[in-house]
């Protein structure tokens, strides 16, 4: 199958991703190369096949649940665009 | 001083040969010559590389150095530096400053390792000739018209030009073999989860892995002995013991028996790489290995699986990128509501490879595809990595080619991602089964390295490691230095 501008418009809300008019149609043939590619998954015997997630088929390691790091708030904010009292700035959410 | 092994450097500091602090300033002076050119380096940390060294040289006079106490090497911008810019090669980070250093990079400054800068990549990892990145192309040593592969290619290319005797690097399909193949050094991907992912930017989680690119498999071996081990503050790491690799890789090579892929040798690969691989398996052979053909069924299976799981994951782990806490804001964002802020951020800050890649991720997990697609290639992987579960069982490693073609002109396949995600064909499937692999140098084809490619089971770096060691000691391809930068 292959991505129509329609598709791509879609996955780039999903995606909170903004691509200029102009790239669309590249985008979307280069999307539609990558999906063929991809499409030969479907030749291959898989039933009762059981998905792999872990390359090392182990189970996710627990910890106890306690603090483990402190609070550095002023040093992270030193990479945020735009900060105030200590708080993130975005566009108007709420009026 | 700068034409040593990272054993020999080691050795030649200890021994007081010269200091460390003689030894940074010269690689630095090497780096100021050549890189202006070559574009391996997105940023040099000289007065820190400075700091570090005289601290190392009085370490050394203090008799209480380790075995890369002064030794300069550079990491990939992929590793968070606490205090340095990490950019991951990207637009998104370029004005990031690491709050904190990565594991990889916290073991190597303990070890005392001199950490010269940081070097280029495709951005986020995601490339095969180092063109995607924000900073430009790196090129190749041999050949200044041609790739160095990627997405590892600056810390590939810096240790071919002899600017650094070793370099960290990731690989989650080939971004450590691959550059290391193309740019005529040794590269070692570990299994997954011996070294710590923390403080490594996630491209995809279950296949990211950091390694080594150096001139040998020695030079590997004392590397991973530094980097690997157990980490509480990475979820997948292994909590297995490290083992003494730069001990083990002296032992006599025991009769191994190596499987030869048959797949691994079909009408994709150049003629002259198939010649000085064929000619290496041989080597091998002389070395008391025997050979054994094997069959993969899968494995051309392995890039669509790869470039369903890996963009998936991408796109998940880059949703973290909206430019609020930090990385790039567009000047025009703060002028509309919020989502359109979340989309000129990303859609400026990422560049068009990663900007297919989050797409492609989106699609494959959307409602209506994910069975199809998502689904789908977490079955094939279960299936390619049973191939080399089964592979295992009959031999103790699998040999072949590590690329299809030696380095490929720049620009020559920008313009199409398919052809470009191609060059991973024979590097994919160790990721997808989480396997560790090296790329050793095994010859030239029209000039140009080509590498061998050793795959093992889970966990046998060190028969990996001890395999290319000797196969190093018989050959002398690893030594060879490019035009110009003896």
């Amino acid at each position: 199958m292959s991505l129509n501008t329609k598709d791509i418009d879609k996955l780039c809300e999903l995606a909170r991703l903004a691509i200029r008019a102009d790239e669309v149609a590249d985008v979307s043939a280069k999307l539609s190369d990558i999906v063929a590619l991809v499409d030969q998954l479907q030749s291959a015997d898989t039933d009762g096949v059981p998905p792999m997630a872990h390359p090392l088929d182990r189970s996710q390691r627990l910890r106890a649940d306690v603090v483990a790091e402190a609070d550095e708030r002023e040093l992270f904010q030193e990479n945020a665009p735009l900060v105030e009292r200590g708080l993130y700035l975005v566009p108007k959410v709420i009026d | 001083m700068h034409d040593n092994t990272l054993a020999l450097t080691a050795r030649a500091l200890r021994a007081g040969d010269f200091s460390s602090l003689e030894l940074t300033k010269h690689c630095l002076e090497r780096i100021g010559r050549f890189d202006g050119a070559l574009n391996a380096f997105v940023s040099v940390t000289d007065d820190r590389a400075l700091a570090q060294a005289a601290a190392a040289d009085r370490r050394i006079a203090a008799g209480d150095a380790t075995a890369l106490t002064g030794v300069p090497i550079a990491h990939k911008d992929i590793f968070c530096t606490a205090g340095v810019r990490t950019s991951c090669g990207s637009r998104m980070l370029d004005n990031f400053i690491a709050p904190y250093d990565a594991t990889v990079v916290e073991r190597l400054d303990a070890a005392g390792a001199i950490t010269l800068g940081k070097t280029n990549m495709d951005e986020f990892a995601m490339g095969s000739s180092n063109e995607t990145s924000f900073y430009g192309a790196v090129l190749n040593p041999w050949d200044h018209d041609a790739v160095p592969g990627g997405s590892s290619g600056g810390s590939a290319a810096a240790v071919a030009a002899r600017l650094v005797p070793g370099a960290t690097g990731t690989d989650t399909g080939g971004s450590i073999r691959q550059p290391a193949a193309l740019s005529g050094i040794t590269g070692l991907k570990p299994t997954y989860g011996r070294v710590s992912r923390y403080g490594m930017i996630a491209f995809a989680s279950s296949l990211d892995q950091a390694g080594t690119l150096t001139r040998t498999a020695e030079d590997a071996a004392l590397l991973l002995e530094a980097m690997a081990g157990f980490d509480s503050r990475d979820s997948t790491s292994l909590d297995e013991p490290v083992p003494a690799y730069s001990q083990a890789i002296e032992e006599p090579l025991e009769a191994l028996t190596i499987g030869v892929p048959e797949n691994f040798f079909d009408e994709g690969l150049d003629a002259g790489n198939a010649a000085a691989v064929t000619a290496a398996l041989g080597e091998l052979e002389k070395l008391g290995a025997t050979l054994k053909r094997i069959r993969l069924d899968n494995v051309h299976l392995s890039v669509p699986a790869y470039y369903v799981v890996a963009p998936a994951e991408a796109s998940s782990n880059l949703s973290r990128y909206d430019g609020v806490r930090y990385g790039y804001r567009s000047p025009e964002a703060m002028n509309d509501d919020l989502n359109a802020f979340y989309k000129l951020n990303r859609g400026e800050g990422f560049g068009a490879e990663v900007r297919r890649r989050i797409l492609i991720g989106a699609w494959v997990l959307s409602t209506g595809y994910y069975d199809a697609y998502y689904l789908k290639a977490q079955k094939v992987r279960q299936l390619i990595s049973r191939d080399f579960t089964s592979a295992f069982e009959e031999v103790d490693i699998v040999a072949g080619p590590t690329t299809p073609t030696p380095a490929f002109g720049l620009g020559q396949k920008t313009g199409d991602p398919v052809q470009m995600y191609l060059n991973d064909i024979y590097t994919i499937g160790a990721n997808l089964a989480g396997l560790p692999a090296m790329s050793v140098p095994c010859g030239f084809s029209g000039g140009l390295p080509v590498g061998l490619q050793l795959i093992g089971p889970h966990l046998s770096e060190a028969r990996l490691l001890q395999t290319a060691h000797h196969f190093q000691r018989a050959t002398d391809w690893h030594v060879r230095v490019p035009p110009g930068y003896d």
